[in-house]
């Protein structure tokens, strides 16, 4: 997994509460066998219009947004079906950092196991980001941001400034971009140890 | 030993910390791992290209549910996509030596149908599936929950997990329902009071006397529904009925009544502190109907769609405003006034057998109204013989409804049972969510009593006043 240490990215907001996965990435893209190229599906029924164009109106289309990798979300984000494909088609299309006042919970986990970081910020915060993307946006300007992972700490160069907070293990991981099943079974002496514990007799 | 008195969770958590090396997340022990097609492929793939195995294969069981067609089996499947990723199942089965119930297996179905009904799910186990409603199986006093493939990949190879412990919200619901009123209209009526997101970061256990009234499947109907709250599981303790629902099953333990005395041990202790407590009346529900694109987006048969404008919260109001955009609903309608495409009686919430003699009881002697398209698909191959030795295919098939195969059918639509844009569908499954039964489609979740009568009547009708033949 590639190391995440701090980014600057344009932020992409989308301003809807309960985004579930399932508009994340809609189920007739779940068929493929791959990780990879998931990034052209993102927010499928959203982004394209029954003839296959880009919609105008979906916040993602909007020029001042093109090339964005922070993306800006309302609670809940990631409810729902637990397909890693969402966070496999978040990271595919570009984003690194997801902002939210609070995340489903198999939709956490699964951002840290593919080198994305899911930020919880206080609602307040978050609108405030809101506030300042819009307003950076109205003239005609991209929004930026710049998390620092070690630091836990979000910034802009306006001001802004809060730290946030993330599980100290999943943060090493993201840091040395560690992969977590080489880290458990350095404790496969304690699996079989408990395995050897828990045995139940044959036939049982 | 600390003598705290502990919740189910915290006995079922305690029981399986393998060890918590420092400053990292504890290891948690899985015993049983349940894999379908959708979300496995990728996991077996990281197996092999790090060139390791299925760590213990016989606490792995597998079955295609998700993408398979519900029409005859005997045909190859039409979409080479999803023949592809049922070939890959069947390859990476076999190749780890992975317990398969394949596609013409007696035993296939939906994976949190046969689990219970084999089984395989048992208390006071850890169980886990790349599948949100994996909770399914805490109906049976198990720690259950759906997780990504990368954690599947991780089970597949240590047949443990990574994990932090969930906080403990205790549910407890008094009295009883009343006549009509079923364990899914009882779940939705939960959600409805907790949120979408009530539930985030916890473990629901379901307590009270009204859920002890339940019987088996109703609990599994209960628990199924805790991710759409939000929860990272829902549990009910073990009790008499789990202990006979279990008896008897082809992978219980065979030295039963020694495992029962084990199992007797996982419900809570008295004085058990649970990190929050919610109490409800189970007095209080009515058959319930959901009117938007959430399952927390729902009201009692007996009210009129609501009128987001009026919430209090802004996040509420803008995800009430599209919804009822996306449905096609205006505030103020009466939800016996909205009328039915289709009717979906299917899914991992309700495709069991006490689900289909519910919904064949409501149809017994009606016909299906002729602007309706309905279908039952039962929830795995022995729900459906089953439901043929009663008759109960008769009933529907005489009724109008079309009868197939087991699977996940219309639930998702991954398959080719899918709503065309636009219609309207009186479904018994877990999610209204945007497109989730097709693209422009309008679900609304409803239980089997319901969705029947609505198939009937070709609106949505209080079954509480329904004429029984």
């Amino acid at each position: 997994m590639q190391p995440f240490v701090s980014h600057t990215g344009i932020v992409s907001p989308l301003d809807r509460a309960n985004v579930d996965t399932d508009q994340i990435i809609p189920k007739q893209f779940l068929k493929r066998i791959e990780r990879t190229g998931f990034g052209q599906f993102l927010f499928f029924d959203w982004r394209f219009l029954a003839d296959g164009t880009l919609n105008p109106e979906f916040e993602l289309n909007r020029p001042v947004v093109n090339g964005a990798s922070v993306l800006l979300a309302r609670r809940n984000f990631g409810c729902g079906s637990s397909r890693e494909h969402a966070p496999w088609a978040l990271a595919d299309y570009g984003f690194k950092v997801v902002i939210a006042p609070t995340f489903a919970d198999i939709f956490f986990n699964n951002c840290f196991q593919n080198g994305m970081l899911p930020i919880r910020l206080a609602e307040e915060d978050v609108d405030e980001l809101f506030r300042r993307a819009r307003t950076a946006e109205a003239s005609g300007q991209p929004y930026r941001l710049r998390v620092d992972l070690p630091a836990c700490v979000v910034t802009d160069d306006a001001g802004f400034s809060r730290s946030f907070s993330v599980d100290p293990f999943r943060k090493r991981c993201l840091l040395e971009g560690l992969d977590d099943i080489g880290l458990s079974l350095q404790h496969v002496d304690k699996i079989a140890a408990w395995e050897a514990d828990h045995a139940v007799p044959a036939g049982a | 030993m600390s003598s705290t008195p502990r919740t189910l969770l915290d006995k079922i958590w305690d029981a399986h910390v393998v060890c918590t090396p420092s400053g990292e997340l504890p290891i948690l022990y899985i015993d049983r791992h349940l894999v379908h097609e959708v979300t496995s492929a990728q996991a077996f793939e990281g197996l092999r290209l790090a060139g390791r195995r299925v760590r213990r294969p016989e606490k792995t069981f597998a079955t295609p549910d998700h993408n398979i067609p519900t029409t005859d089996r005997r045909l190859p499947i039409a979409d080479p996509i999803s023949k592809q990723q049922i070939d890959t199942l069947r390859n990476n089965c076999r190749e780890f030596g992975v317990r398969l119930f394949d596609l013409g297996d007696a035993d296939q179905g939906i994976v949190h149908v046969i689990g219970p009904e084999l089984g395989i799910t048992q208390p006071g186990m850890t169980i886990v599936c790349g599948d949100s409603h994996t909770a399914t199986h805490g109906a049976m006093g198990a720690l259950a929950f759906g997780i990504g493939t990368s954690e599947v990949e991780h089970v597949l190879a240590t047949q443990t997990l990574r994990q932090a412990k969930p906080k403990s919200l205790e549910l407890r619901v008094e009295g009883e329902l009343h006549a009509g009123v079923t364990a899914k209209d009882l779940v939705l009526y939960l959600i409805g009071r907790l949120s979408t997101e009530g539930g985030t970061g916890h473990v629901i256990e379901y307590t009270g006397p009204c859920i002890r009234r339940l019987g088996m499947e109703e609990r599994m109907t209960v628990c199924n529904m805790s991710i759409e709250a939000g929860a990272r599981a829902g549990m009910i303790a073990p009790d008499q009925v789990t202990f006979d629902y279990l008896r008897g099953r082809d992978y219980a333990p065979r030295d039963f009544d020694r495992a029962v005395a084990e199992w007797e041990r996982f419900p809570g202790d008295p004085g058990a502190v649970f990190d929050r407590v919610e109490i409800f009346q189970g007095g209080d529900v009515v058959p319930q109907v959901t009117w938007g694109t959430n399952p927390a987006q729902v009201v009692g048969i007996d009210a009129t769609v609501p009128d987001p404008t009026a919430f209090r919260d802004p996040n509420e109001r803008d995800s009430g405003s599209r919804a009822l955009d996306y449905m096609g609903l205006a505030g103020g309608t009466k939800i016996v006034d909205i009328p039915l495409d289709r009717v979906f009686i299917g899914s991992c919430t309700n495709s069991r057998i006490e689900d289909l003699r519910a919904a064949a009881n409501v149809v017994r002697g009606y016909r299906v109204a002729p602007t309706v398209h309905a279908m039952v698909v039962p929830g795995s191959g022995r729900v459906k013989r089953q439901a043929e030795q009663e008759g109960l295919d008769r009933v529907f098939r005489d009724a109008g409804f079309e009868w197939r195969e087991a699977g996940c059918s219309m639930c998702l639509g991954m398959n080719p049972d899918t709503l065309e844009p636009g219609q309207r569908c009186a479904s018994t499954s877990n999610r209204n969510f945007e497109g989730r039964q097709g693209k422009g489609g309008r679900t609304h979740l409803v239980s089997p009593a319901m969705a029947a009568a609505a198939a009937v009547t070709g609106h949505f009708t209080d079954i509480r006043h329904w004429l029984y033949r």
